[in-house]
C-alpha cells in the first residue's frame, strides 16, 4: 500500500513520516514534491509537519495554493484518506478541507512536549482499533496549534462526532492543565464530516517506535491501512455481487 | 493603483500577542491601556486600476491575505498618497 508524503518548501517532518510509515509492515511511503499535480498512484496522502513557506502570512496559507493541493483536494473529495499532522493540519484547515483554524498558542510559547490525547469516537478510519476513551501518548511541537472555530461549527463538530482527539491528563480526564495550547474544548484532532480527512497537531510520525518513547502514533497509520483494505474488499465483494 | 490591506483578528478570536503587549504597556507606565489587538498591514502596488481589478483584489483578500474564519480585512486604496484614501470595510 502506497502513501504519499507531500513535501512543501519548509516541510521538516517529511522524513519522520516516511520513516514511520516505511517501518510498518505492508506500508510504503514516497515523497511527492509540491509541484507535482497527480496523486493517482497513491492509496493515501500525508501532509507532514514543518513550516511550509516559512509560515509566512499564516501557517499553511501559501502552501494551500501549491499545485499538488488541487490533487489533494480532488482526491479527498473522492474519498481518499488524507492525514495532516501539525503544519499539515494547518494546511488542511486553510484549504477548507477541515473546518476551523489554528491560531497562536494561548501561552505564546512554542510547546515541545509529550502529551496524552484521548480518542473521542468509537470508530474512525484513523483510529480504528482504538475504542472511545483510548489514550494515545504523542509528542507536540508547535507555536500555533490553538484550535479555534465559531460556536456553530463547534456544535456541528460535536454533533457529527468529528472531534477525534482531545488533550487529556494521564487518567484520561479532559482538564485545562492537559491543554498545551489553549485549543477550545481541548481539541487535538478533527476529521471532516465524511471522515476521510483527519488533522491533528500532535505528531504520530514521531511516536511510531517504542524507542522514541511511544509507539501509539503507529496505530493511526495502521488504522488507515486497515480502513483502505476493508474498503477494497467490500468494493470487491460488491463487484462480485453485481456480476452474479 | 496602490492598495493597503489591513487584516485584524476577529473580536471572538483570542489575541494573546495583543494581550502581552497590553500588559507590557501597562507595566511601562500606562495603566490606562485597556486593550491591544495586533493585526497585519500590507502595502501592495498594482498596475492599472479599474473595478474588475478591485473585485479580483477583494477575492484575494478573502482567499489568501486573510482567513475569514479568524480574521477581517480592510482594503484601502489610494492613487496619490495618503490624502485620497477610500476605505472599504468588508466584515466577513
Amino acid at each position: 500500500m502506497n502513501f504519499a508524503v507531500i513535501q512543501f518548501p519548509g516541510s521538516n517532518c517529511d522524513q519522520d513520516c516516511v520513516a514511520a510509515i516505511n517501518g510498518l509492515d505492508g506500508l510504503k511511503a514516497q515523497y511527492v514534491w509540491h509541484k507535482e499535480t497527480s496523486l493517482n498512484a497513491f492509496d493515501a496522502i500525508v501532509l507532514p509537519g514543518g513550516f511550509a513557506y516559512g509560515d509566512y502570512l499564516r501557517c499553511g496559507a501559501i502552501a494551500r495554493f501549491s499545485p499538488i493541493m488541487n490533487a489533494v483536494i480532488s482526491d479527498a473529495r473522492a474519498g481518499k484518506l488524507v492525514l495532516g499532522t501539525c503544519n499539515g493540519f494547518q494546511v488542511l484547515c486553510e484549504a477548507g478541507l477541515l473546518p476551523g483554524a489554528l491560531v497562536r498558542n494561548r501561552s505564546l510559547r512554542f510547546v515541545c512536549d509529550m502529551v496524552t490525547t484521548r480518542v473521542e469516537v468509537d470508530d474512525s478510519p484513523f483510529t480504528h482499533g482504538c475504542p472511545k476513551g483510548t489514550l494515545l501518548r504523542l509528542p507536540v511541537a508547535h507555536g500555533e496549534g490553538c484550535f479555534f472555530s465559531d460556536p456553530k461549527t463547534l456544535r456541528d463538530l460535536n454533533a457529527n462526532e468529528q472531534l477525534v482527539l482531545r488533550y487529556a491528563d494521564d487518567q484520561g480526564c479532559i482538564v485545562p492543565e492537559a491543554n498545551p495550547n489553549g485549543s477550545i474544548e481541548n481539541i487535538a484532532g478533527i476529521c471532516n464530516r465524511e471522515r476521510n480527512v483527519f488533522g491533528l497537531m500532535p505528531h504520530p510520525d514521531r511516536a511510531s517506535d517504542a524507542e522514541l518513547g511511544s509507539a501509539d502514533g503507529a496505530k493511526i497509520f495502521i488504522s488507515m491501512m486497515e480502513t483502505i483494505r476493508a474498503t477494497r474488499s467490500s468494493n470487491a465483494a460488491e463487484r462480485i455481487n453485481q456480476v452474479a | 493603483m496602490n492598495a493597503k490591506v489591513i487584516v485584524m483578528p476577529k473580536a471572538a478570536v483570542l489575541d494573546p500577542q495583543g494581550n502581552a503587549v497590553r500588559d507590557a504597556m501597562r507595566h511601562l507606565g500606562m495603566p490606562e491601556v485597556r486593550s491591544v489587538r495586533i493585526g497585519k498591514y500590507m502595502e501592495i502596488e498594482i498596475e492599472g486600476k479599474d473595478g474588475e481589478l478591485e473585485s479580483r483584489l477583494h477575492q484575494l483578500c478573502r482567499d489568501l491575505l486573510s482567513n475569514p474564519v479568524i480574521e477581517d480585512y480592510e482594503l484601502l486604496e489610494d492613487e496619490s498618497g495618503y490624502n485620497q484614501t477610500k476605505t472599504q470595510r468588508k466584515s466577513l
